[in-house]
């Protein structure tokens, strides 16, 4: 089995190579957050700030990066993410139990994904539509249940949003002489398991590869006899599911439920998706990269704001900058793999 | 008998079948609701001039801008087979260019205000361009090329005024916005109506229309054929930013000032819904620019039928949700095809029919 | 009928909006056999050929295995009953590897056994001397590859019924052979092969039986041997055929005194190495040579559809630059493209607007064809080529391949070209059509049009054209004309003989 991981080494293929530019740019981008702005970056409480942050963006971009390497898109995901939030929050704070809010989270978001797959990929209708009146339902019906902001007043939550990770010797020495150990929420643990969980299906589950083919060619697919209906529903599936969790982590991070929560976070999403190296056309794309993505678009908003510039309207200045940079790229690359391919 | 039915539900009147069906629904619903919903009636407005009133009025001036970004973005669906989900800030850019150059003025007149729409049109179409080279020369899916200007457009409608939202005080722009003196309809009605004749206009004495219907259909053919898809793709979006700037301007017209974080908020969503329920193929390619413009009513009648009812105008998203889901629903290929079935079984007994399927 | 009946379809009926594709067609299929189904476009073959495979749903009659009826509602049901299919087109997926390619969609178990599979598709590959990599993303490989690839995976399938859907139309002929003889091992281990293809001579090279189907209805079946080409042909298209071997007498025409038309000199493009060439007014010649000689980017670079890199190109002794499609239009230049498909085409637009696209293209966008002129110019075109449709606004993707075609036609000739480029007008087309566009050809000629013209089959271009170019490897390597014009000259000259 050794010998064969390094009899032959294949070139990189579309997926390998444009994540492989995400990683690079994220280092490189890092490095330059380092020397230009230097201590704070440093610590490695950077990278788990920007993880603790972003927990439930991660989870959500992983199940859009599936639904689209399916050929897919789901722009319902940060709606989701709202709903779930407000509906835990309420149920919470009526003295609900723990475990059932879990499992209402991951319930909503089951109930989207299944409906929305079953709307998208038996009845036929375009994913947009479908997944646009999703986002149009979600919103409303966060609303609905509440206008205000609602904190939550629930002891055992209190202690589970306030479990944290401690490495101490990861940590840094405070102004004062103390040992700051470096945190992580447990909202990363969440979102860490659910990209190698979904690592795992795509590379080596039968439903993964699935994914790979509907989004590759679609009627290929039908003709080698994948079932293209249940797995495009089932990426559906996997992504309302995602939402749910996501909903869950976004409240275990704030601890509230407001009507604007998670507002803008599914084309955060996409854009983490396509920074990660994933195509809107479907068949390319990687989580890790993903991953990668969430974090480049991280760092470059932190640079923004350690930079000085802290308006709001840079950071979405910046983010669509590197939006445009990173499709370009990906633009000018493929398209030269595809003439180097032809001749 | 069968033909008929055919031609219902595929052929011919198929496309504006369900977006036709959706509208008189809505309209039955409300009178059965509310007798006196659809009345019109004459008042005088503030400024003493006799306009038209009513329901039916207020739905069909507030669908304006959404009616008129739903022309612009069916041909963009169509030579592109994507959609630009930047128009809202896209217009909002517009828009506050169009205040920029009002205010620069110390006094407004019909000239300056010409002029800003022009200066208004230019950037809109300066952006749209900029979508439009992603998409066309890039080969980029439309949806991401214009997601770049859905993110930071609204900042950069916040930098053109500095971040503030400054008012324009002018009997022109409140015409623009309201009532022209002396005319009872609508001034954005009558823009709508201008627009959709310059559409006419633009497909009788150009080849435009089969051009984007073969660049849609199969780019790779049309090249072939000698027609230039990058031009007619650029093309699609320019049309589209003229539409921008048109609906951009309304917008601050009606409210006499420019606010880049609400001006036509989540209209892109709605366009695109007008040019879907329009029975457009949201994939590019055949296109009834007519469905469209009959989607964006369908959807406004839709919120102000929520609005009478005294859903909260967040809650609204909720319910005209499940009215599109309704909608589509029926309109879905699979439905079509079982409900085709059906009536064939009706018509023909217990005989077998295929009405869907074409041999490619 | 001793032989095993491996495949029974009896009565098959398939309807669709206003035609009626196929009515009461039976079919057989024993153990060890290659059957060709054979029939002109629109006959019924592909229809048959999805309903056996599960894409259609029949409307009537009984599909037997091994004597079980069966029921088949998708590729995966006809998968699972043990008929694996070939497509002409590649139905891989270009982004996944060869090896997830061949077992993709049958896996046994929820995991993907990477290792397993890569080994297994090795061994495969090898086998049947296939030259891909098991890792390698199959958009990387040729078409050919692919192709085989495809069949690959369909062998190992262990199928009882494989379907080869015009599987030689990509390969050259030493692929071919190769197929042939992987047909054969497959046949002698009890496999039953269903050969479709429109090659004639491939068909009596390996196939046991025949069944011709026509309109959508059964003529016959037939054991190979005992069925004569011409019968065979002349059943397919209903007709006697004397005028297939008349059209060879029309021949012999002369056009060297003929003004040269069109001249290119080191003409190059991104896909074509420089060469020269030259037409006359009048002239009928075409460009030979095997599959990826560079044939089809020759005349592609004459057009201008590959980006032209380079040389100098004169028409009627003038110089003029064509870069791009319209430039070549603007020359009084047609071209009828390989892939009809994907490069002729508007599938969902009418009948009627196919057919004024180039002429509305050449007049500009600002002087459109109204509505009754291009509806007088349809109504003419589709009766002088014969074309079948069910009415001019019929969506040109509903037509058969043949008609198809006939509607590009009809598209360059409406714009009254001086030079029509031909690339493979009658691939995969019916023989009756074929025929129709063979004598169209000279007939076009004879008016004064410049035609050139490619098709994979010699003895088609041996009887149109005056003179022919052959490729080799992206080179001009002889060009045969008068006593040279014939099949053996023309097979040396491809092969690279020094005879």
């Amino acid at each position: 089995m050794k010998g064969t991981i390094f009899q032959r080494r294949e070139p990189l293929n579309d997926t390998q190579l444009l994540m492989t530019i995400t990683i690079g740019i994220f280092v490189v981008m890092y490095m330059l957050a380092v020397i230009l702005l230097g201590g704070g970056f440093l610590h490695a409480q950077q990278i788990f700030d920007m993880l603790n942050d972003n927990a439930s963006l991660v989870i959500v971009s992983c199940g859009l990066t599936i639904v689209m390497i399916g050929g897919g898109i789901d722009i319902s995901v940060g709606a989701v993410t709202s709903l779930v939030v407000m509906s835990c929050v309420l149920y919470l704070n009526k003295g609900g139990n723990i475990f059932i809010s879990i499992l209402l989270a991951v319930g909503i978001g089951l109930v989207f994904g299944l409906v929305q797959g079953f709307l998208i990929s038996y009845m036929e209708i375009q994913p947009f539509i479908v997944t646009l009146a999703g986002m149009f339902f979600a919103r409303g019906m966060t609303t609905i249940l509440s206008v205000n902001p609602q904190k939550v007043d629930h002891e055992a939550f209190s202690k589970l949003r306030d479990t944290k990770i401690e490495i101490s010797w990861l940590g840094y020495k405070a102004k004062n002489g103390n040992l700051v150990p470096a945190r992580i929420e447990l909202g990363v643990v969440v979102a860490v398991v659910c990209v190698i969980l979904a690592f795992l299906l795509l590379k080596y589950l039968r439903l993964g590869r699935g994914f790979y083919a509907i989004g590759g060619n679609q009627k290929s697919a039908l003709m080698l006899g994948i079932n293209v209906k249940l797995t495009r529903f089932m990426s559906y599936v996997i992504c309302g599911l995602l939402s749910g969790i996501s909903g869950y982590v976004f409240m275990m991070h704030t601890g509230a439920g407001n009507a604007t929560n998670a507002a803008g976070m599914e084309m955060n999403a996409i854009a983490a998706s396509i920074i990660g190296g994933t195509l809107l056309t479907g068949g390319v794309g990687n989580v890790i990269g993903t991953l990668f993505g969430v974090l480049t678009l991280t760092t470059i908003k932190k640079i923004v704001v350690s930079s000085g510039l802290n308006d709001p309207w840079w950071q979405s200045i910046t983010t669509g900058g590197m939006l445009c940079f990173f499709i370009l790229l990906q633009s000018i690359v493929l398209g030269r793999r595809a003439k180097k391919k032809k001749t | 008998m069968k033909e008929k039915f055919k031609r219902l539900f595929s052929g011919g009147l198929g496309q504006m079948t369900i977006p036709i069906i959706a509208l008189a629904l809505l309209v039955i619903f409300n009178l059965i609701r509310d007798t006196s919903f659809f009345s019109i009636g004459i008042m005088h407005n503030n400024d003493g001039n006799a306009v038209l009133s009513g329901n039916i009025i207020t739905i069909i001036n507030g669908a304006s801008e959404l009616a008129i970004l739903a022309m612009g973005m069916t041909l963009v669906t169509a030579a592109c087979g994507g959609q630009d989900i930047s128009v809202g800030a896209a217009a909002a850019i517009a828009g506050s260019v169009f205040v920029k150059v009002l205010k620069a003025s110390t006094a407004i007149s019909g000239g300056t205000v010409v002029l800003a729409f022009l200066c208004a049109c230019i950037v809109a179409m300066l952006f749209a361009l900029f979508n439009g080279t992603l998409v066309a020369v890039f080969k980029i899916q439309p949806m991401i090329a214009t997601l770049i200007l859905y993110t930071c457009g609204r900042s950069i409608a916040y930098w053109i005024n500095g971040g503030a939202t400054p008012t324009v005080y002018s009997s022109i722009i409140t015409a623009i916005g309201g009532f022209i003196p002396g005319i009872p309809v609508p001034t954005p009605v009558l823009i709508v109506v201008v627009m959709a004749l310059l559409f006419r206009v633009l497909f009788h004495f150009t080849s435009l229309r089969l051009f984007t219907q073969s660049v849609g259909i199969n780019g790779d053919a049309a090249r072939l054929n000698g027609i230039n898809s990058t031009f007619i793709k650029l093309l699609s979006f320019l049309i589209l930013g003229v539409c921008v700037a048109v609906s951009g301007c309304i917008g601050v017209s009606r409210l006499g000032l420019i606010n880049h974080e609400t001006l036509l908020l989540d209209i892109e969503m709605d366009t695109i819904l007008a040019v879907a329920i329009g029975g457009n193929s949201l994939g590019g390619g055949k296109f009834k620019i007519g469905g469209s413009i009959i989607g964006a009513y369908v959807i406004q009648t839709l919120t102000i039928t929520l609005y009478a009812m005294k859903v909260s105008s967040t809650d609204v998203k909720a319910y005209k949700a499940i009215v599109i889901i309704l909608m589509v629903v029926i309109g879905s290929p699979v439905v079509k095809e079982r409900f085709g079935k059906f009536m064939a079984r009706l018509v023909h007994g217990s005989k077998r029919v295929s009405v869907k399927g074409v041999e490619e | 009928m001793q032989e095993e009946c491996l495949l029974t379809m009896r009565q098959i009926d398939k309807r669709f909006p206003g035609v009626v594709a196929l009515n009461g067609v039976d079919f057989t299929l024993r153990k060890g056999e290659i059957h060709a189904l054979m029939g002109e476009n629109g006959a019924g073959k592909s229809t048959l050929i999805k309903v056996l495979t599960g894409v259609y749903q029949m409307d009537g009659g009984e599909i037997r295995v091994e004597g079980k009826p069966i029921f088949i509602k998708s590729p995966q049901d006809a998968q699972n009953h043990g008929i694996s299919t070939v497509y002409q087109e590649i139905t891989l997926c270009p982004n996944l590897t060869v090896a997830e390619n061949m077992f993709i969609g049958r896996e046994d178990s929820v995991w993907v056994r990477r290792g397993k599979y890569e080994k297994r598709a090795e061994e495969i590959l090898m086998d049947l001397g296939v030259p891909a990599r098991s890792t390698q993303q199959l958009g990387d490989c040729s078409l050919a590859v692919q192709q085989m690839v495809a069949i690959a995976r369909a062998v190992d399938m262990k199928c009882k019924v494989l379907i080869l859907d015009e599987p030689t139309s990509s390969l050259d002929d030493k692929e071919v052979q190769m197929l042939f003889s992987l047909m054969k091992d497959l046949k002698s281990q009890g496999v039953g092969i269903i050969f479709v293809t429109h090659f004639l001579e491939q068909v009596y090279e390996v196939s046991d039986r025949i069944t011709v189907l026509r309109n959508g209805e059964l003529v016959g079946e037939y054991l190979t041997e005992e069925l004569p080409q011409v019968q065979l042909v002349s059943k397919m298209i209903g007709k006697e055929l004397e005028e297939l071997s008349n059209l060879g007498e029309t021949e012999e025409k002369n056009s060297e005194e003929q003004e040269v038309f069109y001249e290119a000199e080191g003409l190059s493009s991104s896909a074509a190495r420089p060469f020269d060439f030259s037409i006359r007014k009048g002239e009928v010649n075409g460009f030979t040579g095997l599959l990826g000689s560079g044939r089809s980017e020759s005349v592609r670079a004459i057009f201008g559809a590959d980006k032209v890199n380079g040389g100098t190109v004169k028409i009627k002794g003038q110089e003029v630059k064509i870069t791009r499609p319209i430039d070549a239009m603007k020359n009084g230049i047609g071209y009828l493209a390989e892939d009809r498909k994907r490069d002729g085409i508007i599938a969902d637009l009418s009948v009627r607007e196919n057919i004024i696209l180039a002429m509305q293209v050449m007049n500009g966008m600002f002087k459109p064809i109204s509505r009754s002129e291009s509806e007088a110019f349809a109504d003419e075109y589709i009766k002088v080529l014969n074309i079948k449709t069910a009415s001019r606004e019929t969506p040109v993707g509903s037509l058969s391949g043949g008609n198809q075609q006939k509607v590009i036609l009809a598209r360059w000739l409406l714009t009254h070209p001086d030079y029509l480029i031909l690339d493979e007008p009658t691939r995969g087309i019916d023989v009756g059509t074929k025929l129709e566009i063979q004598k169209l050809v000279l007939k076009l000629a004879e008016e004064g049009v410049s035609v050139t013209f490619i098709s994979s089959e010699v003895e088609e271009m041996l009887r149109t054209c005056s003179r022919l170019i052959v490729m080799r490897d992206r080179y001009i390597v002889g060009e045969l004309k008068g006593s040279d014009l014939n099949q053996t000259q023309v097979m040396k000259t491809i092969a690279g003989g020094e005879a």
